[in-house]
């Protein structure tokens, strides 16, 4: 065992430096120089102002714009640091609910959700939080329904608002790779840059 | 179900096998030292670090001087990780002045990292700087994953010759295998992952102002290169707390895809390696015909209980063709979601991509079975192989019992010795495992860490105690971790489930070694067919998991029957 001491020693700090430092920072260099926006984060700007990543959901409340999912992510309690208070879309502390199927709390915040929904059946994606909290995309079936509010919020006819919907719509690569989807805030800021018809 | 789901399914699987059969070979070469077509730039650097280390990469060890050198090395790697969490808010890249972690986190997260675990008690973004994610937790990804590799090798070793003494030198296995295996494919994985959407910075967070005029502090760092090895090494320990569910860490269908292929890359290429150290490929092929059937049974199992929608909100006026999808990113859907949890939980890698909390009882059941079988169908990086051929040489010693013969594994009498020795590992996961999960739920103060109530809870506590154990690392993160007695408690499971498993894995090697190798006669049982591939799917399912029904009976089962009673708790 002694004898394996210095070898032991020796391996752990020269692989650290290698794969721990040295591949890091590399893998770092390479990326930026490669791929500036995906190493940066997906970082999409206005008018110079940093808006969001668009690959984050951010959290959107006002009748004018598309709604994204309900979120369970949370913060720290400003009055109490012990204690959490409910923040969705923090994207600095991803989380799910982790409620189970069988959990009441679960079914009494479907329920709540429910109720501002609108008309039985709603699509599950409308009342169901995501794994990370920060799911930046919706289902199609859940935006449609969302068409008639944005339109008379702003004041424009539905079809202009289903047009920039279905241009922002994506479908399963072939078919079947991966799933039918809108993202909430391309879809968004698609809308501030329509002019008003 | 949908047939577009199992295209996805059946699509991701051809790809691994493509890609993990030269990746097999590939490992064989390397770790015998042969020249591959990597050696013209890492053999200097790798006659560098034996000279460095003053090691002789040709001398070989016997059982008991290959484990010394691995528990050393991992003894050594595991107070160095402790040292770094505790002294985080003195060393260097930490921009955001985090402060170092409690002794109780920072002893079960060194070992959930140096065991190749991963789990996480921690939340990655909030307490962790980039330097500690580096060179704590990205390094020992590398070589906790190499360790696992090379126990393996040793083991196929022992069975390719007879009468051999030695099993290889451990110093020249490991690094062979993460100069030329691991820093490469995760080198280019990573790439491909940036490419993909994945972030590569220095930077921790980006600032800002959403189109309502919210600020949103938008958490990032070095990730795409700690993904890479993270499915690569099926070690699993994402950057940030929602693990691959994170848009950063997987953010659409192609990066999950190719994360899927990380993750079988190394334990399906395995089989093909063990082929080609025994000299006989057929008996990989036999092994990973296994592998298959357990795979494809527990996804077609999860993929049927998630697609179906929760019934009590099917009631409430949710329409149900999304499935269940409260825990699940919509870029997934429910067959990407299910296949990429059986696939980490098949293996030990243990990232997830949807919250396994919020499975249906049936869904989050096959996560915790394939687990509780001992994490070898395919199982972790070198893990997996050693512990599916434990239970291939218990396999030919009850086909020896019903025939009346001296069973023979590839040329290698089992006897008495072997048999006591392979079921001295088996015998670590029950204990641990069901142990663990009773003396914890009948401690009041350790109840109170339950996310959640009722059969559910138990499903909790159950599944924390499987997966630190079987070294996986996913959870049923409704559990609070972090107290004093699961942060002791899940890393003693996870150090025996490692090393107590590993060393008489390594004695078993040694005993294996030194026999003389017999040669096949008409009564040798093949080993290679259809009829040995039955009996090992046999005894893997009443020897790992008949133990665990019981329990799993007042787990999910419970849940499963009063869900759709309409109970709530």
């Amino acid at each position: 065992m002694l004898r394996d001491l210095r070898p032991a020693a020796i391996l752990v700090v020269l692989l650290t430096l290698l794969t721990g430092v040295v591949l890091p920072l590399a893998t770092t260099g390479l990326a930026t120089a490669a791929f500036p926006f995906q190493a940066r984060g997906s970082l999409v700007a206005r008018d110079g102002k940093i808006i969001g990543s668009a690959l984050i959901g951010q959290n959107f409340t006002a009748a004018r714009y598309f709604h994204p999912r309900p979120s369970a992510t949370t913060e720290p309690d400003p009055k109490d640091s012990s204690k959490t208070v409910p923040v969705p879309y923090a994207a600095d502390n991803s989380a799910g609910s982790n409620l189970a199927p069988t959990a009441k709390a679960l079914i009494d915040r479907v329920k709540a959700d429910l109720a501002a929904a609108g008309a039985a059946p709603v699509p599950a994606d409308a009342v169901t939080t995501s794994a990370s909290g920060l799911d930046p995309e919706i289902s199609p079936e859940n935006a449609t329904r969302q068409v008639a509010r944005v339109a008379a919020a702003r004041h424009w006819p539905e079809a202009t608002v289903r047009a920039v919907l279905a241009a922002h719509t994506r479908l399963p690569v072939l078919g079947f790779i991966g799933e039918r989807r809108v993202n909430v805030l391309e879809l968004n800021r698609a809308l501030d840059e329509v002019r008003a018809p | 179900m949908t047939i577009s789901g199992w295209a996805e399914v059946a699509l991701t699987l051809a790809l691994i096998l493509l890609a993990a059969w030269p990746v097999g070979l590939h490992i064989a070469r390397a770790v015998e030292g042969e020249r591959t077509f990597l050696h013209p730039i890492l053999a200097p650097l790798e006659r560098v670090l034996y000279a460095a280390a003053g090691v002789d990469p040709e001398r070989g060890m016997g059982w008991q001087s290959y484990a010394s050198a691995l528990l050393v090395l991992n003894a050594l790697h595991f107070l160095m990780l402790y040292a770094m969490l505790r002294l985080q808010w003195v060393l260097p890249l930490n921009p955001d002045h985090l402060a170092g972690m409690s002794p109780r986190l920072a002893f079960n997260t060194a070992m959930s990292f140096v065991t190749n675990t991963n789990w996480q008690a921690y939340s990655g973004e909030t307490t962790l700087s980039p330097g500690s994610q580096m060179w704590g937790l990205t390094s020992h990804m590398f070589v906790s994953a190499g360790t696992g590799i090379a126990a393996a090798v040793a083991l196929a070793r022992a069975f390719a010759r007879g009468g051999m003494e030695t099993l290889g030198n451990f110093w020249a296995d490991l690094t062979r295998i993460v100069l030329y295996v691991l820093v490469p494919i995760a080198i280019v994985a990573g790439l491909a992952l940036v490419a993909l959407g994945v972030p590569q910075t220095l930077a921790t967070h980006a600032d800002a102002t959403t189109l309502e005029g919210a600020q949103q502090t938008i958490s990032m760092g070095p990730v795409a290169l700690m993904e890479a090895i993270k499915e690569l090494g099926t070690n699993g320990g994402g950057y940030f707390n929602a693990n691959s569910a994170h848009p950063f860490e997987n953010p659409n269908a192609w990066s999950s895809l190719l994360e899927m292929l990380l993750v079988f890359l190394i334990p399906i290429g395995l089989t093909f390696t063990f082929g080609r150290i025994v000299g006989d490929p057929r008996q990989g092929h036999a092994l990973l015909a296994v592998i298959g059937i357990f795979v494809v049974a527990a996804v077609a199992c999860a993929y049927a209980a998630e697609a179906h929608a929760n019934p009590l909100l099917t009631a409430l006026g949710v329409d149900p063709p999304q499935g269940n999808l409260e825990g699940k990113e919509i870029r997934f859907g429910i067959p990407l979601s299910v296949l990429f949890n059986v696939i980490t939980t098949a293996t030990s890698c243990g990232a997830v991509n949807a919250m396994l909390d919020s499975f249906m009882p049936l869904g989050g059941m096959v996560p915790m079975f394939l687990i509780q079988l001992g994490e070898i169908v395919p199982g972790g990086v070198g893990s997996g192989l050693y512990g599916l051929l434990v239970f291939a040489l218990l396999a030919v010693f009850v086909a020896g019992l019903m025939v009346g013969r001296t069973p023979e594994y590839l040329g290698k009498k089992i006897q008495a010795k072997e048999v006591k020795l392979a079921m001295l590992a088996v015998l670590i996961l029950p204990l641990s495992i069901l142990g663990g999960t009773a003396l914890s739920l009948v401690l009041p103060q350790v109840a109170a860490s339950l996310g959640n109530a009722g059969p559910h809870g138990l499903s909790e506590m159950l599944y924390a105690f499987t997966s630190a154990t079987g070294n996986n690392g996913s959870a049923f993160a409704g559990l609070s971790a972090d107290t004093p007695w699961l942060d002791t408690t899940l890393g003693i499971a996870m150090l025996l489930g490692r090393f107590a498993f590993l060393v008489p894995v390594l004695a078993l090697a040694g005993s294996l070694a030194a026999k003389v190798k017999v040669p096949a006669s008409s009564g040798t049982f093949p080993t290679h067919g259809p009829l040995f591939v039955g009996l090992l799917v046999g005894v893997i399912v009443i020897l790992g998991g008949l133990q665990f029904m019981p329990a799993l009976a007042l787990g999910p089962l419970a849940e499963h029957f009063v869900l759709f009673a309409g109970k709530t708790y």
